[in-house]
């Protein structure tokens, strides 16, 4: 039987000739993540095995992003621990802040993920990767410290669900919205323990940044993990990332996937996920007066370039609403760099936005952005779950950066359109 | 053993306890990791501290309810979301002794069994379970019995790998052994 590229990754990593859904297996990692909130677990149980070394020390990550800048003393206390873990194992990538970026956006940019590699991080959102080509997929802190000790994991095959995209998508439609867009039709748990599958003659017409955003959500789809079929502009972004070795893994065309479906792109419209969960979307057409205290910009899921690009081109010359607090975080260090040479920065301060230095911060209610009580956000990240970013009656409306941006200027839900005229 | 035929699934945990007896505490679903522990706390390492804050933000007396034993039992997709480890040891933590839920997310399945929290997927026992019910659980048998309607239900046991693990008492164990 035929094998899908996930599969083929599996059965490289696990050395079998062939795998099929249900298996377990153990796999070799080609990288381990952890960051300031799961790492510090992990490296307690690492300790209690009693081991002298980490299996590889240039193939484990740590990035201290969550509540970085320390927000508290707890939370440098936490990340003390992580770098002292780091100093004490010789670990290569550590991730110090003015070198840190959020973990998703930081790994790929530096190339320390290619086509082909097999990546566990504790970190739900790891599956952002798949969109090189990878099979990466988040786990928790003991498979992180099992996989630093072992550098196996322990994997269940899974079955494939296979997203076949066709055309262009409008204007102001990107990434977020795709994603949503799916989100919205199968549901929180519609993909749950399976393998999203990306492929299509629409993917031409999705930059690197829109498919970023679409693999770094699979997982609020309740998936394994997300992967895109490497293509021409994957393999441009790899050689202008990666010295790695790389692997590009093709799907058999016998393969067998649980359902296929057909997205057309050119009939998504954008799109805003309610609270409390992803899949409670609605398209910006059926929106009527939802006014907003705070817009967040940012995130593993919309903080790279293109996103800080779309932003700007909103705010371009315009005041972000009076009622409207709005928070800009670029998601590493070089993108924070890219804004200010673009000038970018000049048109958020102007707007009368605040620039942070990169940082989860809002996105999982740490700091930087907390929300009070009834207080609504539109926001790029990627859950809206009951209290993500604050008190327990405050509410996240999940979307794209255009939306969010164009949210900020009229203080509330609004389609880029209606700012662009 | 494909994922589908284990429709329920059984983990006995580091202690070597066969039966379960508490009572249910019900919750629906898409039960979330955030709402599980909220991230505000995660720079807590004390599990005991953590465990003050269980269920917070979706149920404020869950920590005054709960009882040494008391057995969770949630809808579909339980778990969804972060993969913060800090979400079974928690539970855990709390004095829960067994989660019973109609599916689980991926993560947090993994990350129960990693640390020996005992979860079981069995949609029929959750679909009949009312908050309080008292249940009563025999791995080694593998049934669940619902003392409030006099029903026994039946669980099939993990595969030999994942039992492997857990007979270890959880993956760092195993991986030493
Ligand atoms: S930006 Fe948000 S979703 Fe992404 S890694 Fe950080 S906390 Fe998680």
């Amino acid at each position: 039987m035929g094998m899908t590229m996930t599969q083929k990754i599996l059965a490289r990593s696990s050395g079998n000739k062939q795998v099929t859904p249900g298996m377990l297996i153990s796999a070799k990692v080609d990288i381990v993540l952890g960051n300031d909130i799961t790492a510090p677990v992990a490296i307690k149980e690492f300790e209690k095995a009693g081991v002298n070394g980490v299996f590889d020390k240039d193939k484990i990550a740590l990035v201290p992003d969550h509540f970085t800048p320390n927000k508290d003393i707890k939370s440098a206390e936490q990340v003390k621990l992580m770098r002292e873990f780091a100093k004490k194992m010789e670990i290569t990538n550590f991730f110090e802040i003015g070198q840190m970026g959020i973990e998703h956006a930081l790994l790929p940019e530096i190339g320390l993920v290619t086509a082909g590699d097999l990546v566990i991080g504790a970190d739900s959102h790891t599956c952002t990767y798949g969109v090189l080509g990878a099979f990466s997929t988040g786990v928790g802190s003991t498979d992180m410290a099992a996989a630093m000790v072992t550098g196996e994991v322990w994997l269940k095959v899974p079955e494939a669900m296979k997203f076949i995209l066709t055309g262009k998508p409008s204007e102001w439609v990107g990434g977020k919205d795709i994603i949503l867009h799916i989100i919205g039709l199968i549901g929180v748990d519609g993909a749950l323990y399976k393998s999203m599958e990306f492929t299509g003659d629409g993917l031409e017409f999705l930059t690197m940044d829109d498919r970023f955003t679409i693999a770094n959500m699979a997982i609020e789809a309740g998936a394994k993990n997300g992967i895109f079929e490497v293509d021409n502009e994957t393999l441009q972004y790899i050689q202008e990332h990666s010295t790695k070795p790389y692997e590009v893994f093709k799907a058999d065309e016998d393969a067998h996937y649980v359902e296929e479906i057909y997205i057309d792109l050119s009939k998504i419209k954008p799109t805003v996920a309610f609270p409390s969960l992803p899949d409670n979307t609605k398209t910006i057409d059926e929106i009527t007066d939802i006014p907003i205290d705070q817009v967040v910009i940012g995130s593993c899921t919309n903080g790279r370039i293109g996103d800080m690009r779309i932003a700007a081109k909103i705010l371009a010359g315009k005041k972000v609403n009076e009622n409207v607090r709005c928070i800009i975080i670029p998601a590493t260090q070089k993108i924070w760099k890219q804004c200010m040479h673009e000038g970018l920065f000049d048109i958020f301060i102007d707007a009368g936005c605040a620039v942070s230095t990169p940082t989860c911060g809002p996105c999982l209610g740490g700091h930087m952005g907390i929300l009070a009580e009834g207080e609504r956000a539109v926001s790029t990240t990627n859950r809206n779950f009951v209290g993500r970013m604050g008190h327990v009656k405050s509410e996240v409306y999940l979307a794209s950066p255009a939306i969010a941006a164009a949210s900020a200027v009229t203080g509330k839900i609004s389609s880029p359109e209606s700012v662009m005229l | 053993m494909c994922f589908n035929e284990l429709k329920f699934l059984i983990l006995k945990g580091k202690v070597n306890v066969m039966n379960y007896i508490g009572n249910v505490l019900k919750y629906g679903d898409n039960i979330d990791t955030d709402v599980i522990i909220p991230a505000r706390y995660l720079n807590i390492s004390d599990y005991k501290e953590l465990a003050k804050h269980c269920m917070e933000d979706i149920d404020s007396s869950f920590v005054s309810r709960v009882k040494k034993g008391d057995i969770m039992v949630g809808g579909q997709n339980f778990g969804c979301g972060s993969s913060r480890e800090h979400a079974p040891i928690t539970i855990k933590e709390s004095g829960i002794s067994c989660v019973i839920a109609k599916s689980f997310a991926r993560i947090f399945y993994r990350n129960s069994i990693n640390i020996g929290l005992p979860i079981i997927e069995c949609p029929e026992c959750v679909e009949d379970a009312n908050e309080g019910d008292r249940l009563e659980i025999d791995l080694e048998k593998g049934t669940i019995f619902n003392y409030s309607n006099e029903k026994t239900y039946k669980i099939i046991p993990f595969p030999k790998f994942i039992q492997d693990i857990i007979n270890s008492g959880g993956l760092m164990e195993h991986i030493k052994g």
